[in-house]
C-alpha cells in the first residue's frame, strides 16, 4: 500500500473514538438532566461534578482527534 | 471590495498555510548559552505576558482594598474564594498550604488558555500572532510533573513508607492484592501523562478546529461568484467554536486544578485508610 493512502486511512481510523465520546457525553448530560428533573433542588450542587465528567469524557474524543491530526500533518 | 480582496490576499499568502502553523515556535530574540539554544520565543513571550497580566491584575485589585469591593476587587475575591473552596472541599484544612500552588496553577492555565482566543490582525508577522502556551505538550507535561513531584515528595514526607498504602487500599481481600496493586501502580504512574495530555489535547484540538473553520471561510471567499455566499456557514461555525472554546478554556483550568487537589489529597491522607 502506498504510504500516503495508509496515512489517510490511519487518520480516518483515529477519528473512531469520537463515536465513544459522543455516546459518553450523551449519557452524562442525559443522566444529569433526568436526575435534575426528579430532584431540582439538588441539581445546582452536582453541576461541578457533571462538568468534570464532561471534561474527562471529552478528552477521549480529543485524543483521537489529536492522533488523527498528528498522523496527517507530522508524518 | 478592493480592501476585502487585499485582506483575502494577505490571508492567503504565507500566513494561512494550514491549521498547524499557529503552533510553530518562532525565535524573537536569538540567544545562545554555551551551545544551548535559549532564544526568547513567541511561546515564552506569551508566558511572560500571562504571568505579568496576573501579577498586574492582582496588584491593581488589592491596591486599595476596601470593605466594599470595587469591580476589580470583586473579581479577584471571586477567583480567590472559588479556588479556596475547591482546596478546602477536596483536601480539607490541611490543604491550606497547597492553596498558593493550586491558585497559581489555575490562574496561569486559565490565562494561557484564553490567550489563544484573541484573534490576530491579518497581515501581522507570524511572530506577533497570539499564541497559546498550553497548546504544547512540553509545557503541560512540565506542569503535570511538578504536581506529581509535589505529591510524591509530600506523600513520603508526611506518611513515610505508609505512603505505599495508596496502592493497597484497606478492606480488600488478600487474594485480590496481586491483581489490584499493579493496577493501582499503573494508574498512579499514568497520572502525570493523563493530566498533561488532557490539557494539551483540548487546547490543541480546539484551536485546530477553529482555524479549520476560519480556513474554510477564506477559501470560500476566494471562490468565484455566488459560491462566496456559502462562506457564511463556516463563519457561523467558527463563532460557535469560539464560544465553546471559552467554555473549554475555563473548564480545563478548573479540571487541572481539581485533579491536582484530588492527587494532593491522596498524598495527604494515604495512611488514613
Amino acid at each position: 500500500m502506498e504510504a500516503e493512502a495508509a496515512k489517510l486511512i490511519g487518520a480516518g481510523l483515529a477519528s473512531i473514538p469520537l463515536a465513544g465520546a459522543g455516546v459518553g457525553l450523551g449519557l452524562i448530560f442525559g443522566n444529569f438532566l433526568s436526575g435534575a428533573f426528579r430532584n431540582p433542588s439538588a441539581a445546582a450542587q452536582n453541576q461541578p461534578t457533571m462538568l468534570l465528567a464532561f471534561a474527562l469524557t471529552e478528552f477521549t474524543g480529543l485524543l483521537g482527534f489529536a492522533i488523527a491530526m498528528i498522523i496527517l500533518y507530522t508524518f | 471590495m478592493a480592501g476585502l480582496n487585499f485582506i483575502i490576499d494577505r490571508m492567503l499568502t504565507p500566513y494561512a498555510a494550514g491549521p498547524m502553523e499557529q503552533f510553530e515556535i518562532l525565535p524573537i530574540v536569538r540567544l545562545d548559552f554555551a551551545g544551548v539554544d535559549i532564544s526568547l520565543t513567541n511561546s515564552s513571550v506569551w508566558m511572560l505576558i500571562g504571568t505579568g497580566a496576573i501579577i498586574l491584575f492582582f496588584a491593581m485589585a488589592t491596591r486599595r482594598a476596601g470593605l466594599i469591593p470595587g469591580r476589580a476587587q470583586s473579581t479577584a475575591e471571586v477567583l480567590y474564594e472559588f479556588v479556596s473552596d475547591l482546596v478546602r472541599d477536596t483536601i480539607g484544612t490541611e490543604g491550606r498550604k497547597f492553596f498558593p500552588y493550586v491558585f497559581t496553577l489555575f490562574l496561569w492555565i486559565l490565562i494561557s488558555n484564553l490567550f489563544g482566543l484573541i484573534p490576530s490582525l491579518p497581515g501581522t508577522p507570524a511572530e506577533a500572532h497570539t499564541f497559546t502556551p498550553t497548546s504544547h505538550l512540553i509545557v503541560t507535561l512540565a506542569l503535570a510533573m511538578t504536581t506529581i513531584m509535589i505529591v510524591i515528595i509530600y506523600g513520603f514526607w508526611k506518611n513515610g513508607l505508609k505512603f505505599f498504602k495508596l496502592f493497597a487500599p484497606s478492606g480488600v481481600p488478600l487474594w485480590l492484592m496481586p491483581i489490584l496493586v499493579p493496577v493501582e501502580v499503573i494508574s498512579f504512574l499514568s497520572r502525570p501523562l493523563s493530566l498533561a495530555i488532557r490539557l494539551f489535547a483540548n487546547m490543541f484540538a480546539g484551536h485546530v478546529i477553529l482555524k479549520l473553520f476560519a480556513g474554510f471561510v477564506v477559501s470560500l471567499l476566494a471562490a468565484d461568484g455566488a459560491i462566496k455566499l456559502f462562506g457564511i456557514a463556516p463563519f457561523l461555525g467558527a463563532i460557535a467554536v469560539t464560544a465553546l472554546e471559552f467554555l473549554v478554556a475555563a473548564l480545563q483550568a478548573y479540571v487541572f486544578a481539581v485533579l491536582t487537589c484530588i492527587y494532593l489529597s491522596d498524598a495527604a491522607h494515604a495512611s488514613d485508610h
